[in-house]
């Protein structure tokens, strides 16, 4: 190849290429597997062609000149496009203009950046593969005896082998020391008492629609039909709103009497009415995936699957114990209510739920 | 509203509300129409229940009976009301192929809407039930969007998903996207509780309330709804996204990483 | 220009302004000293290689976005109603944080793309991470000198799940905060202390008023914080063991072979942070992620269908979608193995990978550095035990959609749960056998390879009219890279008595070792590479069968 039109500093050294060869052919005829060395170094076209290294050259100042060109189309956009444009774009759909001019500006913007640097490495610096040694890790043995004798030195003088009554104190103190930190985060939280056994719901509460806050009558709920309710008195305004229907969400039903399978569910059930926690006891996905036909209800979270006209026991899924329901009447008013709060804790189990 | 706001300037706006207002006198009219109207209508109607038993006849009584009381292969169709009707036959549902899956979908429907409505008054007239509603009740105007969104995420979400992309039911059921369904049968819907679907009927569900979910799916769940980031994956959330991150994401950066890494082309060897 | 300025200061005496820079930091920081081992640090090209780097710099871009995006977020779950600009949440009640999230997605001109850019970069960190640490995996880079580094990267990758994790609870969205429901049910399962440690996180019952604010300062300080110390201990131990590389001609345990950083990975490197960060903001351009207006404000009694994690959950999320509901009900108390199983399997999951280094040193007991990588066929054991745990992770995914899965393909979602379910034992297990089929097949194909050479495909008629197809003997570079690798003898338990006859006891676990070592390399469980003898043998007969 010639070599009287490349670039000095792109001319790869001289001793690489005899570094490369030595290697070929010294074991060559013993041992077929053994290693060649280095293949020696090709040129690109870069490196013998004037004409093509420009072209880079060019490419590379292309690509930056982009860039600069893209921040600018950035600021633009960013000071022209208000900010609830709207367009089309195919096929994307209708997007904001604004995200989606500034997001592809930046994106140009950089990516030329990063396409002119990595266009440079690969075509105009040099690509002469070069081999570093490695140096052993471990240290030399003298070295190694050196920090022992040292440690050894260290620790006789520091007496902690011998005087046992420091070395035993001090470990005390250092052990005890972090429990002020652990008793410090004491006050993250109030300790759970019995507070997940009870919800909002006790006698005489009125069963208020979710949809329309008001109380529910026995003739609203057709067979069928599926509504949510919330104690009377809750609303959404209130501070501990959140915390109220994490627990006392309610899921509302009407069944046929008849299909009724489970004996208690029947009993706390009015004309066919039943209420059940909305909370699955899995880990506590309000579950309402009701189908109406099969009395099933699946909890869109881990599918766990209940069947509302057998005590809702469960019949899919990772859930390990029944919905709870609420057991319901009707008050004077010929409102529905319930007639205590649920009897057993709603929602995820737990330890102390026994 | 911004929209509605924008397009009131526009040339034909005024002949839009005028036709509106025609449409609404019509209506209005129609609804509010003296006695002796009805005793001609009653006329009419008996003749459009015999026109809709002779459809009935052809193409529902061999599952739902003669009588539409019903038979192994079809419930009773005895108070389901003419909404349930037009749910079912509209969106094609019915009439169903003899032998279906886990549950009936949506295909062509193959009736005319005035056979849908003769079909609606004959199965209306075996027992009193939902009527279809009519567009005022529907129609996404004057719909509270944001009350609209609360209702479809306490009542609707859990199985049609934020902006009713659908999802699954047990056992190969589902509950179908509503993306492009008619508000007049997302309505009907509602109120009689097609298949597995619970019902949510007005005692409960008002009327108004469901004018507000129709908005509110109609905001965020049709052909010029905005998705300000970008393409919305199906509407699927984190699912899509993490197959995207995987296939475009990373694939684009990997194919990036071989392009930097790869040897630059060498001149040939002579 | 800037020769003549050199020579100008020459002229004066003085040495040029950034050597003049640089003298000053050197007697301070003693730059020059670092420089000289680093400034020409080597580094091999592989596109492989740079998993690594996708992953750090999806991880300053985080930063770099996180922070602005601190400027506008309020982690305060006081509740208020919305009056910004997206029309279908007007006068809605919601929590600060949500109400400021929806502020920075529709008020904040560019808040939406660098919400975007945030949250895609985190998902293609975490999938990056992945990969990278199955690089690393299948080619053994975890041997001797690295152990340490695999397990930091392994922490980068745990940490990284719960960094996401509390970032996309923040903005207290329906989506997300069933997400935080879940985790309070997962902590309720734990058994004696799990109701303590639900009511600390939280603050008191679920929600609460805290969690946010928690998870905040967890989200932006704590976590981030020890990732960035581990990444930079992580990146400090590449530099100081030196890269790994593949074997081929030149390469050796005794040297690396490659580009110097100063100047081709300066750019090659420099460049591809630009890159990455260019093709993540395009995505965030034209791809929408966790449109949370969409989800709507959290309430516990609300839900939405399709209610996942982000990927790195997904199998976490499917370890508990297809667990059987067990429950265990005694004296009073509950342990909830339905949820409590999951969670310790996600950790025994995950423990499995970041351990397996350290049983193979044991197994095979080589005590010595390794900088040349394996070929996964190489290593059929090895490569069979990580695309059985591949598998496993994948199953987790497939049952973190079971739902999407079954509306998607038409399938029923309790047939998808019990596929699942019975694929998480056979999975791996099939994997593990094929993988370990297919990686012995392949090296015999490289043992027939240097044998007999690469079969050309041309066919030739020998005089007494044989046909043949040539093959033609490889290169040296090809069988020296082809037989580079080291093959282990299995480990045998010493005999049983001693040269005097007095019987010895054999410890259970030499037993086990020398089991685990037969099953690694025994005579079917690897292919014995080519000796010199053979191939001369074969060579020297012409080279023909």
């Amino acid at each position: 190849m010639s070599s009287q039109d490349i670039p000095e500093e792109n001319l790869p050294a001289e001793q690489d290429h005899a570094h490369a060869h030595t290697a070929v052919s010294v074991a060559d005829e013993k041992d077929p597997f053994s290693d060649p060395g280095l293949p020696p170094h090709e040129h690109r076209i870069q490196d013998i062609d004037e004409r093509a290294a420009k072209r880079s050259e060019r490419v590379v100042a292309m690509l930056f000149t982009v860039s600069m060109l893209a921040t600018v189309g950035f600021i633009a956009s960013y000071v022209t496009i208000p900010k609830d444009k709207s367009i089309f774009v195919f096929p994307i759909g209708h997007i904001s203009a604004l995200n989606f001019a500034l997001g592809l500006t930046l994106g140009a913007a950089l990516f030329c950046i990063g396409a002119g640097a990595v266009h440079w490495a690969r075509t105009l610096m040099s690509d002469v593969e070069v081999a570093d040694e490695r140096h052993a890790i471990s240290a030399p043995p003298e070295v190694k005896a050196k920090v022992l004798a040292d440690f050894k030195q260290g620790a006789k003088e520091s007496a902690l082998g011998r005087r046992k009554l420091i070395r035993n104190t001090m470990f005390g103190a250092l052990t005890l020391v972090p429990l002020s930190g652990v008793v410090l985060l004491r006050d993250l939280g109030p300790l759970p008492g019995t507070s997940l056994r009870h919800t909002a719901w006790s006698k005489g509460k009125l069963l208020v629609n979710m949809n329309t806050n008001e109380p529910l009558r026995p003739s609203d709920v057709a067979v069928g039909s599926l509504t949510f309710a919330k104690p009377e008195g809750v609303e959404e305004s209130q501070e501990d709103f959140q915390n109220v229907m994490a627990k006392a969400a309610l899921m509302i039903i009407r069944l046929q009497p008849d299909n009724i399978k489970d004996k208690r569910e029947l009993e706390w059930s009015h004309e066919g009415i039943v209420a059940y926690s909305k909370i699955c006891t899995h880990v506590g996905c309000p579950i309402s995936l009701y189908e109406q036909q099969t009395h099933h209800v699946l909890c869109p979270c881990h599918q766990s699957t209940f069947d509302l006209s057998d005590g809702a026991r469960v019949i899919f899924g990772p859930a390990g114990h029944a919905l709870p329901q609420l057991r319901i009447g009707v008050s004077e008013e010929g409102y529905l209510q319930a007639l205590g709060d649920f009897e057993e804790p709603v929602g995820p189990a737990f330890w102390e739920r026994g | 509203m911004k929209k509605l706001s924008a397009r009131r300037r526009h040339p034909l706006a005024a002949v839009v509300v005028l036709l509106l207002a025609l449409v609404g006198t019509g209506g209005a009219y129609a609804a509010l129409a003296p006695a002796s109207k009805a005793q001609a209508d009653e006329t009419s109607q008996s003749l459009t229940i015999e026109e809709g038993k002779k459809l009935y006849s052809v193409g529902c009584a061999s599952c739902h009976g003669t009588g539409g009381q019903g038979s192994s292969d079809g419930p009773s169709l005895v108070g389901v009301g003419a909404a349930a009707v037009d749910f079912q036959v509209g969106t094609g549902r019915m009439p169903a192929a003899t032998s279906q899956g886990p549950q009936v979908v949506k295909k062509k429907n193959i009736y005319t809407q005035a056979q849908i409505d003769q079909l609606a008054a004959y199965v209306a007239s075996l027992g009193a039930g939902p009527q279809v509603p009519t567009k005022d009740q529907y129609g996404p105007d004057g719909a509270d969007i944001a009350k609209g969104g609360e209702l479809f995420r306490t009542n609707c979400a859990q199985c049609h998903n934020f902006v009713g992309a659908g999802g699954a039911l047990t056992k190969g059921k589902f509950a179908p996207s509503l993306e492009g369904v008619d508000p007049k049968h997302m309505y009907e819907a509602m109120q009689t509780g097609p298949q597995n679907m619970p019902s949510f009927p007005d005692t409960t569900l008002t009327e108004k309330n469901k004018k507000d979910i129709i908005g509110y799916l109609n905001a965020v769940n049709s052909s010029n709804t905005e998705n300000p980031g970008g393409l919305n994956l199906g509407g699927l959330g984190p699912v899509s996204e993490g197959l995207f991150a995987w296939i475009f994401g990373l694939g684009a950066l990997i194919a990036v990483a071989v392009w930097v890494a790869a040897r630059t082309a060498k001149a040939k060897k002579s | 220009m800037s020769t003549s300025e050199n020579s100008q200061s020459r002229e004066r005496g003085k040495a040029p302004a950034g050597e003049r820079v640089a003298d000053w930091a050197d007697g301070r920081l003693g730059i020059y000293s670092l420089a000289k081992s680093n400034m020409r640090k080597i580094f091999p090209d592989h596109w492989s290689f740079m998993l690594g780097e996708v992953c750090m710099y999806s991880f300053i871009i985080i930063i770099l976005t996180g922070v602005y995006l601190t400027l506008f977020f309020h982690p305060s779950m006081n509740e208020v109603a919305y009056h910004g600009s997206y029309v279908p949440l007007q006068g809605q009640l919601m929590s600060e944080a949500f109400n400021s999230t929806l502020h920075i997605s529709f008020d904040v001109r560019g808040g939406l793309l660098i919400r975007q850019i945030h949250h895609w970069a985190a998902l293609i960190f975490l999938a990056g991470m992945f990969v990278h640490m199955m690089r690393v995996f299948f080619t053994g880079a975890f041997r001797k000198p690295r152990e340490i580094n695999w397990l930091f990267g392994f922490l980068l990758f745990v940490l990284g799940m719960f960094t996401g994790f509390t970032g996309y609870s923040l903005p207290d969205d329906l989506l997300s905060g069933t997400g935080v429901r879940f985790t309070e049910g997962a902590i309720l399962s734990m058994p004696i202390v799990g109701t303590y440690i639900s009511y600390f996180l939280f603050g008191g019952e679920f929600p609460g008023h805290d969690f946010v604010a928690r998870f905040y300062s967890i989200h932006i300080l704590l976590l981030p914080g020890i990732m960035l110390g581990l990444m930079v201990g992580h990146l400090i131990l590449v530099f100081y063991h030196k890269h790994t590389q593949f074997a081929g001609p030149g390469k050796s345990e005794k040297n690396v072979v490659g580009m110097p950083l100063l100047p081709v990975y300066m750019a090659k490197a420099g460049g591809f942070f630009f890159l990455v960060f260019g093709v993540i903001a395009a995505i965030a351009a034209t791809t929408q992620i966790n449109p949370i207006w969409a989800m709507g404000p959290y309430r516990p009694d609300q839900v939405s269908t399709g209610a996942q994690p982000d990927w790195y959950m997904g199998f976490a999320e499917g370890l508990i979608r297809y667990m059987p509901g067990w429950e265990v009900n005694f004296w009073g108390h509950t342990l909830v193995l339905g949820v409590f199983i999951p969670l310790v399997l996600f950790g025994l999951v995950l423990g499995a990978i970041a351990v397996y280094p350290f049983i193979e040193s044991w197994v095979t007991g080589d005590k010595s550095e390794h900088h040349i990588l394996d070929r996964p066929r190489n290593a059929p054991t090895r490569t069979g035990f990580g695309v059985a745990w591949v598998t496993v992770y994948m199953v987790g995914l497939v049952g973190g959609g079971n739902d999407l899965i079954a509306t998607h393909f038409h399938l029923s979602i309790n047939d998808v749960t019990w596929f699942v379910r019975i694929f998480f034992f056979a999975g791996p297990v099939i994997a593990f056998v094929v993988t370990k089929r297919i990686c012995l097949g392949l090296q015999r194909r490289d043992r027939e390879k240097v044998l007999h050479g690469r079969e050309t495909g041309i066919i030739k008629r020998l005089p007494h009219g044989e046909f043949i197809e040539v093959h033609e003997p490889l290169s040296q570079e090809q069988l020296h890279t082809l037989t580079a690798h080291h093959q282990y003898e299995p480990a045998q338990v010493g005999p049983a008595v001693d040269e005097n006859g007095v019987e010895r006891k054999i410890k259970g676990s030499e037993k086990l070792r020398a089991k685990l070592s037969n099953a690694y390399y025994g005579e079917d469980n690897q292919i014995p590479k080519p000796t010199v003898e053979e191939y001369k043998e074969i060579t020297s007969g012409h080279g023909h069968h």
